[in-house]
């Protein structure tokens, strides 16, 4: 395990910029996630930085080496890839082997051996060892293809989505076991996702990137609390964050410049108004929708839609009036900078 | 499934009845195709004599006469020597004293199949290797032209190969290639190459690359990952390839009779010639023909396995 530095890197391909100008410092034992919608650049960068793509600018150096020019072998890392991840001809057993048996790390056999069934045993596939890599389902191949990077001890672990196209439940179950081995092992991960869950249940630190460009990075509660602009509360919260034209509460207190108020679903305070008073209530409820442990309450206020966040056993209903107040806003100015 | 509940097939599958009639016209070919292989193989069992009655015998007293005739030469000899001889020592040898003849030596036949097993297997061998190699290149790099070289390459089997017959015939003469084995494993191999860069180039293809990447960051050289990862995949396509060449190379006839004569000589140009010595020896020429076939037959059936996916190239390789 060892730190990881990207400095300034450029990746283009054609006229896609698939990387900007990216510099990320990754600390020994850090899990750094990185999260960003699709064409972002976030394979691009694990790509680069594995040395399967060369960058048209700046510098790599892993464990204080510098690695810019180095073939992927030389370089230390080990790449749990998006897709395609087990040798078809291959058995579980030699797929895990497979990184031990490198020419430029010989390893004992039996020390292999070890390895191999101490890592299947951890990913619980001990059973299926002798199976062929493409008689698996696809949790168990997802599981494999982890493994498979896990027998090693590189100076950094790249992980492209490893738990994409898993069941929800596999996913929670996976997501926690891998938190628990990097813990274990003290590993050094960069991973990449656009599960926000993932995100902020597994990293040390979140990184936000946008159009090939890192647009702010911190602790998830960092990012969750304190957005560098609009785009970054975008990204977390589910529901998404309510970005609403700040002339909507004129009573409200606002910084001068401000174009958009960022109300998290649950900073928004909700109130059904009954009674003589009940056409008052500037809110009408569209829909509700049941979650079992929380409700989205649908309001529309003056026209602009909301999504806000209610207790399981509020008993708020389409069609009711309510009065709507926010709490700790957040204040973007027309270009979705934070004021 | 059980009886009575329901009889429909899955939507994919053909019906029973297509499926029926599929297999009528698979066997119905195989027939057609099979009898005058089957029809080579009797006659080459016959004597002389059966193999041209007319009408032709279907029942006949097996003889190996036409094996004998083509492995061995033999010389005419008046009664009175053939009489003053020791008792026949061998099959060939009593079969030649029936027709006033001795056996007086080996026939070329088993050289001349030498030549074919060499230079068929070698030409495949290399063209195959070549193939793969430059398949692999084209399919994983940025190739300057890439797409002008391809069909360049392709465009070398657009005409019939006895078009440049002449040019080749000088050349080889100059330098020395005619009639050696060298001479025609390098022009088969030239001829193969392209089909094989073309059919493999599309196996490769369909390899993602991320396996070979996979194993480069796990420590392999590019070569290594190519050998452990991309040929064991690609297996299929490469035993397609190599019996489409092998084939043209094995059948090879207009270039071996213009460019081989003697040492060199290939079975294909030779068989022909058994004709004119002494009459026509239909047997042996059959026998010799029955004896061509085996060797591309068993190397057919070893490959068989990976035959019936290679040739959909690649389409359901899943
Ligand atoms: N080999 C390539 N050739 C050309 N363009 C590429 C190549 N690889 C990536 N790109 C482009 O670079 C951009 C970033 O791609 P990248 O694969 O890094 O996105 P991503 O963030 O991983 O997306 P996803 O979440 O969908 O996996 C995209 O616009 C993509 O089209
Ligand atoms: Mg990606």
């Amino acid at each position: 395990m060892a730190d990881v530095s990207i400095r300034n890197v450029t990746k283009r391909f054609g006229d896609t910029t698939a990387v900007s100008d990216l510099s990320i410092d990754i600390a020994d034992g850090e899990f750094i996630v990185l999260l960003g919608p699709t064409g972002a650049g976030k394979t691009t960068t694990l790509r680069l930085i594995a040395g399967l793509e060369a960058p048209d600018a700046g510098r790599l150096s892993i464990a204080g080496r510098d690695v810019t020019k180095a073939p992927p072998a030389a370089r230390d890392v080990a790449f749990v890839f998006q897709q395609y991840s087990l040798y078809p001809h291959l058995s579980v057993y030699d797929n895990l082997a497979f990184p031990l048996r490198s020419p430029i790390r010989p390893m004992a056999k039996a020390a292999i051996d070890a390895k191999v069934r101490t890592i299947a045993a951890m990913l619980k596939i001990e059973d299926k060892l002798a199976n062929k890599a493409t008689k698996l389902s696809g949790g168990q191949m997802q599981r494999v293809a982890i493994g498979r990077a896990l027998v090693r001890d590189p100076a950094i672990y790249l992980m492209d989505e490893p738990l994409s196209s898993l069941d929800a439940k596999l996913r929670a179950d996976l997501r926690l076991e891998l938190k628990r081995i990097q813990a274990e092992l003290g590993a050094t991960i960069l991973y990449v996702t656009h599960d926000q869950t993932e995100a902020m249940t597994m990293a040390s630190r979140i990184g936000v990137i946008d159009r090939g460009r890192l647009v702010q990075i911190g602790t998830p509660r960092e990012i969750y609390e304190n957005p560098f602009n609009a785009y970054v509360a975008q990204r977390l919260g589910q529901p998404a964050i309510n970005l609403v034209d700040a002339g909507l509460f004129p009573d409200l207190a606002i910084p001068q410049r401000t174009a958009t108020l960022g109300l998290r679903t649950e900073h928004v305070a909700i109130a059904r108004v009954g009674g003589a008073a009940r056409g008052e209530g500037r809110g009408l409820v569209r829909r509700v929708e049941h979650l079992g442990d929380q409700n989205h309450i649908h309001v529309e206020l003056d026209g602009t839609p909301l999504v806000l966040l209610a207790d399981a056993d509020s008993d708020i209903g389409a069609g009711d009036r309510v009065d709507v107040r926010p709490e700790r806003p957040l204040f973007f100015d027309r270009e979705g900078a934070r004021l | 499934m059980a009886a009575g509940i329901s009889t429909a097939h899955s939507v994919v599958e053909p019906s029973p009845l297509v499926r029926r009639i599929a297999g009528a016209v698979v066997i119905l070919y195989a027939l057609i195709t099979i009898v005058p292989l089957i029809w080579i193989g009797l006659t080459s069992l016959k004597s002389p004599p059966d193999s041209i009655s007319y009408p032709p015998k279907i029942l006949f007293e097996p003889t190996l006469e036409g094996y004998c005739n083509l492995f061995t030469t033999r010389s005419r000899q008046t009664a009175e020597y053939l009489q003053g001889l020791p008792a026949a020592s061998g099959r060939c040898e009593e079969i030649a004293r029936q027709r006033s003849m001795v056996v007086v030596g080996a026939s070329n036949f088993v050289p001349r199949f030498w030549n074919s097993v060499i230079i068929a297997f070698g030409s495949t061998f290399c063209a195959v290797t070549l193939g793969t190699l430059a398949a692999y290149g084209f399919s994983r790099f940025k190739v300057p032209l890439k797409d002008d070289l391809l069909f360049f390459i392709l465009s070398t089997r657009m005409m019939p190969p006895i078009a440049v017959a002449i040019p080749i015939f000088l050349m080889y003469r100059e330098l020395g290639l005619s009639d050696t084995k060298l001479g025609m494993i390098l022009l088969y191999t030239s001829v193969n190459v392209s089909l094989a860069v073309w059919l493999l180039k599309g196996f490769i293809d369909e390899i993602p690359r991320e396996y070979e990447e996979a194993a480069m960051i796990d420590g392999y050289s590019r070569l290594q990952a190519f050998v452990k990862v991309v040929l064991p995949q690609a297996t299929t396509g490469i035993a397609a390839t190599a019996i489409f060449c092998l084939i043209f190379a094995w059948n090879e006839y207009a270039f071996a009779v213009l460019l081989t004569s003697g040492t060199a000589q290939t079975a294909p140009p030779f068989i022909p010639i058994i004709i004119g010595e002494g009459g026509q020896d239909w047997p042996a020429v059959a026998a010799a023909t029955t004896l061509f076939l085996i060797p591309i037959v068993a190397f057919t059936i070893l490959l068989r396995k990976h035959l019936l996916r290679g040739i959909t190239f690649g389409a359901v390789r899943k």
